[in-house]
Protein backbone atom coordinates (compact mmCIF):
# COMPACT_ATOMS: atom_id res chain seq x y z
CA UNK A 1 0.00 0.00 0.00
CA UNK A 2 1.37 3.73 -1.04
CA UNK A 3 0.90 6.51 1.51
CA UNK A 4 -0.70 9.08 -0.93
CA UNK A 5 1.31 12.00 -2.23
CA UNK A 6 -1.06 14.62 -2.44
CA UNK A 7 -3.83 15.83 -0.93
CA UNK A 8 -7.32 17.60 -1.61
CA UNK A 9 -6.83 21.34 -2.48
CA UNK A 10 -3.22 20.79 -3.61
CA UNK A 11 -2.15 22.50 -7.16
CA UNK A 12 -0.82 19.77 -9.22
CA UNK A 13 0.40 19.42 -12.95
CA UNK A 14 0.25 16.55 -15.15
CA UNK A 15 3.03 15.05 -16.74
CA UNK A 16 3.73 15.96 -20.14
CA UNK A 17 4.84 12.56 -21.12
CA UNK A 18 3.83 10.68 -24.39
CA UNK A 19 5.02 7.24 -23.64
CA UNK A 20 3.63 3.76 -25.77
CA UNK A 21 0.97 1.28 -24.46
CA UNK A 22 -1.61 1.43 -22.55
CA UNK A 23 -2.12 4.40 -20.76
CA UNK A 24 -5.52 6.11 -18.71
CA UNK A 25 -4.10 9.82 -18.92
CA UNK A 26 -6.17 11.84 -21.74
CA UNK A 27 -3.59 13.89 -24.39
CA UNK A 28 -5.81 16.79 -24.25
CA UNK A 29 -4.48 16.40 -19.79
CA UNK A 30 -0.88 16.46 -20.20
CA UNK A 31 1.13 19.53 -18.86
CA UNK A 32 -2.10 21.18 -17.82
CA UNK A 33 -2.48 22.15 -14.18
CA UNK A 34 -5.13 21.60 -12.22
CA UNK A 35 -6.08 20.68 -8.37
CA UNK A 36 -6.96 17.86 -6.11
CA UNK A 37 -10.56 17.31 -6.21
CA UNK A 38 -10.05 13.85 -3.66
CA UNK A 39 -8.37 10.65 -3.51
CA UNK A 40 -10.12 8.13 -4.97
CA UNK A 41 -8.41 5.49 -3.33
CA UNK A 42 -5.67 2.79 -4.11
CA UNK A 43 -5.47 0.84 -7.22
CA UNK A 44 -3.73 -1.63 -9.38
CA UNK A 45 -1.81 0.17 -12.41
CA UNK A 46 -4.19 0.16 -15.56
CA UNK A 47 0.02 0.48 -17.55
CA UNK A 48 0.67 -3.13 -15.91
CA UNK A 49 -2.47 -4.72 -16.05
CA UNK A 50 -3.52 -4.09 -19.89
CA UNK A 51 -0.58 -6.72 -20.28
CA UNK A 52 -2.00 -9.57 -17.83
CA UNK A 53 0.33 -8.36 -15.31
CA UNK A 54 0.14 -7.86 -11.10
CA UNK A 55 -0.72 -3.95 -11.45
CA UNK A 56 1.26 -3.87 -8.40
CA UNK A 57 2.69 -1.74 -6.88
CA UNK A 58 -0.90 0.12 -6.75
CA UNK A 59 -1.03 3.10 -7.34
CA UNK A 60 -3.35 6.40 -5.21
CA UNK A 61 -5.53 7.58 -7.79
CA UNK A 62 -7.13 11.07 -7.90
CA UNK A 63 -9.69 13.09 -9.20
CA UNK A 64 -7.79 16.58 -10.33
CA UNK A 65 -10.39 19.34 -11.28
CA UNK A 66 -8.78 21.53 -14.34
CA UNK A 67 -10.28 25.02 -15.27
CA UNK A 68 -11.74 24.57 -19.04
CA UNK A 69 -9.72 27.53 -20.14
CA UNK A 70 -7.09 25.39 -19.02
CA UNK A 71 -7.30 22.78 -20.92
CA UNK A 72 -8.68 24.65 -23.93
CA UNK A 73 -7.27 27.90 -23.99
CA UNK A 74 -9.81 28.83 -26.91
CA UNK A 75 -12.35 27.65 -24.60
CA UNK A 76 -16.07 29.11 -25.78
CA UNK A 77 -18.00 28.46 -22.40
CA UNK A 78 -17.43 30.29 -19.21
CA UNK A 79 -14.58 31.09 -17.26
CA UNK A 80 -15.90 28.89 -14.13
CA UNK A 81 -16.53 25.53 -16.04
CA UNK A 82 -14.39 22.38 -15.38
CA UNK A 83 -13.64 19.23 -16.17
CA UNK A 84 -12.56 16.31 -13.49
CA UNK A 85 -10.70 14.07 -14.62
CA UNK A 86 -8.88 10.95 -13.20
CA UNK A 87 -5.43 10.14 -13.00
CA UNK A 88 -2.95 8.04 -10.98
CA UNK A 89 -0.09 9.45 -9.23
CA UNK A 90 2.93 8.93 -10.73
CA UNK A 91 1.35 10.92 -13.92
CA UNK A 92 1.37 13.79 -11.26
CA UNK A 93 3.72 16.83 -10.47
CA UNK A 94 3.73 19.04 -7.54
CA UNK A 95 4.23 22.54 -8.26
CA UNK B 1 -11.54 -5.67 -42.07
CA UNK B 2 -8.84 -5.47 -44.62
CA UNK B 3 -9.51 -7.75 -47.84
CA UNK B 4 -7.23 -10.74 -47.51
CA UNK B 5 -4.69 -10.34 -50.89
CA UNK B 6 -5.19 -14.33 -51.67
CA UNK B 7 -8.55 -13.17 -51.67
CA UNK B 8 -9.98 -12.63 -55.47
CA UNK B 9 -13.41 -12.04 -56.12
CA UNK B 10 -14.16 -15.45 -58.99
CA UNK B 11 -15.99 -17.43 -56.60
CA UNK B 12 -19.02 -16.21 -54.86
CA UNK B 13 -19.89 -15.80 -51.02
CA UNK B 14 -23.01 -18.00 -49.92
CA UNK B 15 -25.96 -15.69 -49.50
CA UNK B 16 -26.36 -14.10 -46.44
CA UNK B 17 -22.96 -14.45 -45.24
CA UNK B 18 -21.96 -12.12 -42.78
CA UNK B 19 -18.36 -10.39 -42.55
CA UNK B 20 -17.02 -9.74 -39.41
CA UNK B 21 -15.03 -6.69 -38.32
CA UNK B 22 -11.82 -6.70 -37.27
CA UNK B 23 -13.55 -6.44 -33.60
CA UNK B 24 -16.01 -8.89 -34.09
CA UNK B 25 -13.48 -11.47 -34.93
CA UNK B 26 -11.20 -11.04 -32.20
CA UNK B 27 -14.41 -11.35 -29.67
CA UNK B 28 -15.67 -13.96 -31.32
CA UNK B 29 -12.20 -15.94 -30.96
CA UNK B 30 -11.65 -14.75 -27.54
CA UNK B 31 -15.09 -16.18 -26.40
CA UNK B 32 -14.39 -19.21 -28.36
CA UNK B 33 -10.63 -19.75 -26.45
CA UNK B 34 -12.02 -19.05 -22.90
CA UNK B 35 -14.86 -21.38 -23.23
CA UNK B 36 -12.68 -23.77 -24.72
CA UNK B 37 -10.34 -23.46 -22.16
CA UNK B 38 -12.81 -23.88 -19.27
CA UNK B 39 -12.45 -20.21 -17.73
CA UNK B 40 -16.24 -20.26 -18.02
CA UNK B 41 -18.97 -22.18 -19.97
CA UNK B 42 -20.88 -20.85 -23.03
CA UNK B 43 -23.75 -20.85 -20.65
CA UNK B 44 -21.92 -18.59 -18.02
CA UNK B 45 -21.41 -16.29 -20.94
CA UNK B 46 -24.89 -15.76 -21.63
CA UNK B 47 -26.17 -15.84 -18.32
CA UNK B 48 -24.19 -12.42 -17.77
CA UNK B 49 -24.60 -10.98 -21.25
CA UNK B 50 -28.49 -11.46 -19.98
CA UNK B 51 -28.13 -10.10 -16.70
CA UNK B 52 -26.11 -7.12 -17.78
CA UNK B 53 -29.25 -6.85 -20.90
CA UNK B 54 -31.73 -6.94 -18.01
CA UNK B 55 -30.17 -3.83 -16.06
CA UNK B 56 -32.36 -0.59 -16.91
CA UNK B 57 -32.20 3.07 -16.13
CA UNK B 58 -34.78 1.82 -13.73
CA UNK B 59 -32.42 0.75 -10.49
CA UNK B 60 -30.82 4.33 -11.26
CA UNK B 61 -33.95 6.36 -11.68
CA UNK B 62 -34.94 4.57 -8.07
CA UNK B 63 -31.47 5.49 -6.56
CA UNK B 64 -32.30 9.08 -7.39
CA UNK B 65 -35.89 9.11 -6.18
CA UNK B 66 -34.91 7.92 -2.41
CA UNK B 67 -31.82 10.73 -2.28
CA UNK B 68 -34.82 13.29 -2.89
CA UNK B 69 -37.10 11.75 -0.57
CA UNK B 70 -34.72 10.74 2.29
CA UNK B 71 -32.19 13.23 3.30
CA UNK B 72 -29.81 10.98 5.00
CA UNK B 73 -29.90 8.68 2.05
CA UNK B 74 -28.58 11.50 0.09
CA UNK B 75 -26.07 12.53 2.60
CA UNK B 76 -24.87 8.41 2.40
CA UNK B 77 -24.94 8.51 -1.63
CA UNK B 78 -22.45 11.59 -2.08
CA UNK B 79 -20.32 10.22 0.68
CA UNK B 80 -19.83 6.86 -0.75
CA UNK B 81 -22.48 5.76 -3.42
CA UNK B 82 -21.40 2.00 -4.11
CA UNK B 83 -22.59 1.62 -0.26
CA UNK B 84 -25.48 3.85 -0.24
CA UNK B 85 -26.80 1.83 -3.50
CA UNK B 86 -25.89 -1.53 -1.74
CA UNK B 87 -27.71 -0.55 0.93
CA UNK B 88 -31.30 -0.85 -0.97
CA UNK B 89 -30.30 -3.58 -2.22
CA UNK B 90 -28.68 -3.20 -5.50
CA UNK B 91 -25.83 -5.12 -6.33
CA UNK B 92 -22.82 -3.03 -7.25
CA UNK B 93 -20.06 -5.63 -8.53
CA UNK B 94 -16.60 -3.67 -8.78
CA UNK B 95 -18.23 -0.80 -9.71
CA UNK B 96 -16.72 2.19 -7.34
CA UNK B 97 -19.37 4.66 -7.72
CA UNK B 98 -18.80 8.69 -7.13
CA UNK B 99 -21.99 10.35 -7.26
CA UNK B 100 -22.26 14.08 -8.43
CA UNK B 101 -25.26 16.10 -7.31
CA UNK B 102 -26.85 19.10 -9.56
CA UNK B 103 -27.54 22.09 -6.96
CA UNK B 104 -28.96 25.32 -8.42
CA UNK B 105 -26.17 26.74 -9.29
CA UNK B 106 -23.59 23.25 -10.69
CA UNK B 107 -24.50 21.46 -13.70
CA UNK B 108 -22.82 17.97 -13.76
CA UNK B 109 -22.53 16.00 -16.91
CA UNK B 110 -20.65 12.51 -17.36
CA UNK B 111 -17.90 11.72 -20.74
CA UNK B 112 -15.76 8.87 -20.74
CA UNK B 113 -13.11 10.09 -23.51
CA UNK B 114 -10.98 6.83 -23.13
CA UNK B 115 -13.67 4.53 -24.33
CA UNK B 116 -16.80 4.33 -22.98
CA UNK B 117 -16.89 3.57 -18.73
CA UNK B 118 -20.62 4.13 -17.41
CA UNK B 119 -22.12 2.79 -14.15
CA UNK B 120 -23.86 -0.15 -15.81
CA UNK B 121 -25.24 -1.62 -12.85
CA UNK B 122 -27.39 1.16 -12.28
CA UNK B 123 -28.38 2.45 -15.85
CA UNK B 124 -27.62 -0.62 -18.03
CA UNK B 125 -25.52 -0.47 -21.28
CA UNK B 126 -24.52 3.11 -22.36
CA UNK B 127 -26.59 4.31 -25.14
CA UNK B 128 -24.38 4.49 -28.83
CA UNK B 129 -24.04 7.75 -29.00
CA UNK B 130 -22.40 7.46 -25.44
CA UNK B 131 -19.99 5.56 -27.08
CA UNK B 132 -19.85 7.79 -30.28
CA UNK B 133 -16.49 9.65 -31.13
CA UNK B 134 -18.07 12.86 -31.40
CA UNK B 135 -19.20 12.70 -27.40
CA UNK B 136 -16.75 11.28 -26.58
CA UNK B 137 -14.56 14.13 -28.32
CA UNK B 138 -16.72 17.14 -27.83
CA UNK B 139 -17.79 16.78 -24.48
CA UNK B 140 -14.50 17.74 -23.00
CA UNK B 141 -13.93 20.32 -25.61
CA UNK B 142 -17.54 22.02 -25.89
CA UNK B 143 -19.90 20.70 -23.54
CA UNK B 144 -22.19 23.20 -24.05
CA UNK B 145 -23.10 23.16 -27.51
CA UNK B 146 -22.99 19.40 -27.37
CA UNK B 147 -26.14 19.42 -24.09
CA UNK B 148 -27.59 22.43 -26.36
CA UNK B 149 -27.65 19.86 -29.37
CA UNK B 150 -29.62 17.54 -26.60
CA UNK B 151 -31.90 20.41 -25.83
CA UNK B 152 -30.48 21.47 -22.50
CA UNK B 153 -29.00 24.81 -22.91
CA UNK B 154 -27.81 26.11 -19.71
CA UNK B 155 -27.14 29.95 -18.82
CA UNK B 156 -24.04 31.07 -18.72
CA UNK B 157 -24.43 31.85 -14.34
CA UNK B 158 -24.36 27.98 -14.24
CA UNK B 159 -20.62 25.82 -13.43
CA UNK B 160 -20.78 23.28 -15.73
CA UNK B 161 -18.37 20.47 -14.29
CA UNK B 162 -18.01 17.79 -16.99
CA UNK B 163 -16.22 14.36 -15.39
CA UNK B 164 -14.24 12.44 -17.58
CA UNK B 165 -14.50 9.03 -16.70
CA UNK B 166 -10.60 7.71 -17.11
CA UNK B 167 -9.96 5.26 -14.94
CA UNK B 168 -12.13 3.16 -12.01
CA UNK B 169 -14.97 5.31 -10.82
CA UNK B 170 -18.29 5.24 -12.34
CA UNK B 171 -20.31 8.68 -12.09
CA UNK B 172 -24.07 9.07 -11.27
CA UNK B 173 -25.99 12.48 -11.69
CA UNK B 174 -27.42 13.49 -8.99
CA UNK B 175 -30.21 15.58 -10.79
CA UNK B 176 -31.96 18.70 -9.31
CA UNK B 177 -35.89 17.69 -7.89
CA UNK B 178 -38.15 19.71 -10.36
CA UNK B 179 -40.20 22.22 -8.31
CA UNK B 180 -44.20 21.20 -7.65
CA UNK B 181 -43.40 17.68 -6.95
CA UNK B 182 -44.26 17.97 -3.43
CA UNK B 183 -47.35 15.57 -3.45
CA UNK B 184 -45.54 13.03 -5.70
CA UNK B 185 -44.87 9.50 -4.28
CA UNK B 186 -41.22 8.17 -4.23
CA UNK B 187 -42.48 6.19 -7.72
CA UNK B 188 -43.99 8.37 -9.50
CA UNK B 189 -40.71 10.70 -8.93
CA UNK B 190 -38.37 7.86 -10.11
CA UNK B 191 -40.51 8.29 -13.76
CA UNK B 192 -39.27 11.64 -13.80
CA UNK B 193 -35.91 10.70 -13.76
CA UNK B 194 -34.69 9.75 -17.63
CA UNK B 195 -31.36 7.93 -18.33
CA UNK B 196 -30.02 11.40 -19.88
CA UNK B 197 -30.53 13.15 -16.78
CA UNK B 198 -28.49 10.78 -14.61
CA UNK B 199 -25.60 11.33 -17.15
CA UNK B 200 -26.38 14.71 -17.19
CA UNK B 201 -27.42 15.87 -21.25
CA UNK B 202 -31.03 16.75 -19.37
CA UNK B 203 -33.35 17.48 -16.62
CA UNK B 204 -36.01 16.19 -15.12
CA UNK B 205 -39.18 17.94 -16.22
CA UNK B 206 -42.13 17.78 -13.99
CA UNK B 207 -45.50 15.81 -15.55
Amino acid sequence: MTAARFTPGMTVRVRRAFQPGHVRTPYYARGKRGVVERLCGIFANPEELAYGRSGEPKLPLYRVRFAQQELWPDYRGTAHDTVDIELYEHWLEPI
Amino acid sequence: MAEPPDHNHDHHHPEGAVRLDYYEAMQLAVAELLIEKGIFSADDMRREVEAMQARTPAKGAAVVARAWTDPAFKAALLKNGTAACESLGIEMGPTHLVVVENTPGVHNAVVCTLCSCYPRMLLGPPPDWYKSRPYRSRMVREPRAVLAEFGLRLPDSTVLRVHDSTADMRYLVLPERPAGTTSLSEGALAALVTRDCMIGVAVPKAP
